[in-house]
């Protein structure tokens, strides 16, 4: 024990990074698995960039909801938000009053102005965030009702390049039946996802806000006694969500070029789940940022491999449930399992691992 | 007068649904005197309180058991739709299978069966939340996904249609019977939860588990059992509302029957009083909570609201309505009234003891030379 002593100092691993990491080797058995069962699809590498192309307002959405989540709140408005976001911008391209400038700062002023009011009313006014959220929500999808009913597809030229704007990559590509090389395509909401999930890495891992908002997520009552500003990290933190949640929705008109009542529909939802798949715990404290789009990219692997299997519709639904059934299963199995003391899942006593003493003790202080 | 006190104390907690209560039916009475109008048509009652009553049914049903879930286990349960959709598909091909001969007897057994289905399907989230430690609306969030779908294996063919007399009579009213039988159903419903709160420990466990879950473990309350247990009778609830609504229809929507529900439900909760976050609850203020819902819905349908605007002004109510009563602006609100109290008797006190005032200002005096 000595000599073992002297040489490294084992650091337990936290939570966040166990679970991040658990879900990254989820991510590759899926894929993987989608590789070997369905090699004519998932092996092109259009197929991998194509869930990115057309799902980058879902990332974008579940990063906000990740800070939030960490924090240890829950914004059930960002998908409601997201697209109120593209039918106010389709208006505004459409009417010719703005240009695609014009239209990116009201998706922003949108967003902000959604953050900032979620965010006064659960940080300073100590409102439930689930209710308040559930106003939002209610609120943007009442709004977007009444703006405009029917779908409205923009046709603003200069909207249209942006949205037809692709970027190739030469030398990434599948040669197709006739010996014509296509050349992988990526649109340029991706370069936002990518800027984004940087950015927000970087926040939550070196930033003081980012240490801020996992002490507030953990244990809201020791922060304070910290002396952090608890009621300024939440607010920030539903700030930076609607404002993330705005930016989804340009996103989103960039990818389909249409408002639609639809849009955006159930992506709280979505994004909760990719959350919690990417390890992102919804009692707070727990969770690394980039388990968000590793949590999206598994979502979107699963609906990818239900519809390449081409089962009935409504059995997808079901299959996408007991997947996300026996990865929560999962999480929670190795959750409890490391934490000895707190061992929540009654096993039978045959069934309980055998501990040492000393061990139980290390337990206790982790 | 102590007495008095005490007993207004224990209804504060009514004080926020009840003044939400209370200002809307002004508002409906501004609009129209003749809101409190019941006339009879065909020996039932019709009118806005009736039809308020009536529309609200299923709502109560799923408040009652959403309150209990919330205060047991600190979270939501965001699937009751979908489990009021299975246990009422499964009761609707119990009844089919019948044939033209359905009897009271076949409702009912059909009914049991459904609520048996409630049961299981509640155990099944109730085991994720309890046993496994999975927060309530992520183990619900798979049912949430996953229910409707199962809902319509279950019907095989797109909506079939319940039509029979007797479920007709349970979804509109019973001849001779001047009261609507979703009401009745609702007040039976509400009269059982009364009985067994009042006759068993069920509320102080629930309690006791919502406030401390490690503190009620010592005391000898099992949480993961209570927790089990709340998100069964969660799943009774929602077998009632699904009858219950797909007697109103008549037909079973899988897609449609209860959809979105549970935000209703939660909103309910949180009206009447009580804390999202678990602990002491107030199943009168969830009831009185969901009937305000019915009434403002209806309500915004009568000041004749564009329709699609409904769910922004229903938004800016219920936020109005959170910052009234959030605790920050109670505190202040208090603090002000304590203020104007001290100014009050302050006033009143120097007038009755004017004599006393120049000591009092000459020992200011005295003080404030010494703090120099």
């Amino acid at each position: 024990m000595e000599a073992l002593r002297t040489t490294k100092p084992k650091v337990r691993m936290s939570n966040s990074t166990l679970l991040f990491i658990i879900a990254g080797i989820i991510f590759l058995l899926m894929y993987g698995f989608a590789l070997i069962s369905f090699p004519g699809s998932f092996l092109q590498f259009q197929t991998f960039f194509d869930l990115f192309n057309f799902n980058a307002a879902l990332f974008i959405v579940t990063l906000g909801m990740c800070i939030v989540m960490i924090a240890g709140g829950i914004d059930i408005s960002v998908g409601a938000v997201c697209g109120l976001v593209t039918m106010a911008c389709a208006m505004l391209l459409q009417s010719g009053a703005g240009d695609v400038w014009g239209a990116l700062l009201l998706a922003l002023g949108i967003g902000l102005a959604f953050g900032l009011m979620h965010g006064y009313l659960i940080a300073y006014l100590e409102i439930q965030p689930f209710i308040i959220t559930l106003a939002g929500m209610f609120l943007a999808q009442g709004l977007l009702t009444t703006l405009h009913k029917d779908p409205l597809n923009v046709t603003k030229p200069a909207f249209v390049a942006l949205r037809n704007f692709t970027i190739e990559i030469p030398w990434l590509g599948t040669v197709n039946r006739l010996g014509v090389f296509i050349p992988c395509e990526i649109k340029p909401g991706v370069f936002v996802v990518l800027v984004l999930v940087i950015l927000y890495a970087v926040l939550m891992k070196w930033s003081r806000f980012g240490r801020n908002v996992y002490a507030v997520g953990g244990n809201i009552q020791s922060a304070r006694m910290l002396g952090i500003n608890v009621k300024k990290t939440l607010f920030l933190s539903y700030v930076i969500c609607g404002l993330t949640a705005g930016i989804g929705g340009f996103v989103f008109l960039m990818t389909t070029g249409a408002g639609n009542i639809g849009n955006g529909a159930l992506f709280e939802i979505k994004a909760i789940a990719a959350n919690v798949m990417g390890g992102i715990l919804l009692n707070g404290g727990v969770g690394n940022l980039l388990g968000a789009p590793i949590g999206t990219l598994t979502l979107l692997t699963i609906n990818e491999l239900i519809r390449a299997a081409g089962v009935q519709s409504n059995l997808q639904a079901i299959v996408s449930g007991l997947l996300l059934y026996l990865f929560i299963v999962l999480q929670s199995i190795v959750m409890s399992l490391r934490s000895g003391r707190k061992f929540r899942l009654t096993l039978p006593p045959w069934l309980k691992p055998h501990r040492l003493p000393e061990e139980k003790e290390a337990g206790n202080q982790g | 007068m102590p007495k008095l006190k005490a007993h207004f104390d224990r209804l504060s907690h009514l004080f926020l649904p009840l003044s939400v209560l209370v200002i809307l039916i002004l508002i409906n009475l501004v609009k129209g005197a003749d809101y409190f109008k019941i006339t009879m048509v065909n020996g039932a009652f019709y009118g806005n309180i009736p039809n308020i009553l009536f529309g609200a049914a299923e709502l109560v049903i799923l408040a009652i058991g959403m309150t209990l879930v919330t205060a047991a286990s600190r979270g939501q349960d965001i699937s009751i739709g979908e489990i009021g959709a299975i246990a009422s598909a499964i009761f609707v091909q119990y009844v089919l299978r019948a044939g033209s001969a359905v009897t009271l007897w076949t409702i009912l057994v059909g009914f049991l069966i459904s609520c048996v289905a409630g049961l299981l399907i509640g155990a099944f989230n109730g085991t994720l939340v309890s046993f496994f430690g999975v927060q309530p609306m992520v183990a619900t969030l798979i049912l949430f996904l996953g229910g409707r779908s199962i809902a319509f294996i279950i019907d095989g063919k797109v909506s079939p249609i319940l039509a029979n007399e007797i479920s007709n009579r349970i979804g509109t009213v019973i001849p001779g019977v001047p009261i609507q039988t979703p009401i009745i159903l609702t007040a039976v419903f509400i009269a059982i939860v009364v009985l067994v709160l009042k006759t068993t420990n069920l509320r102080l466990y629930v309690e006791a588990v919502g406030i401390n879950p490690n503190a009620a473990r010592l005391n000898g309350i099992d949480p993961k059992k209570i927790i089990f247990l709340t998100f069964l009778i969660m799943g009774v609830c929602s077998a009632v509302a699904g009858f219950i609504a797909v007697n109103k229809a008549g037909r079973h929507d899988s897609v449609n029957l209860l959809k979105f529900i549970m935000m209703d439900a939660i909103l309910a909760v949180a009206l009447g009083g009580n804390s999202l976050g678990g602990g002491k609850f107030s199943i009168t203020g969830s009831i009185i909570g969901a009937y305000t819902i019915e009434i403002l819905n209806r309500t915004l349908l009568r000041l004749e609201v564009n329709p699609e605007a409904i769910k922004a002004f229903k938004a800016v109510f219920i936020i109005i309505l959170m910052v009234i009563a959030s605790p920050v602006v109670r505190a202040f609100a208090r603090k002000v009234w304590d203020k104007v109290k001290t100014f009050v008797t302050g006033f009143s006190m120097r007038k009755s003891v004017g004599l006393n005032k120049t000591v009092f200002s000459m020992a200011d005096r005295a003080a404030g030379k010494k703090e120099e």
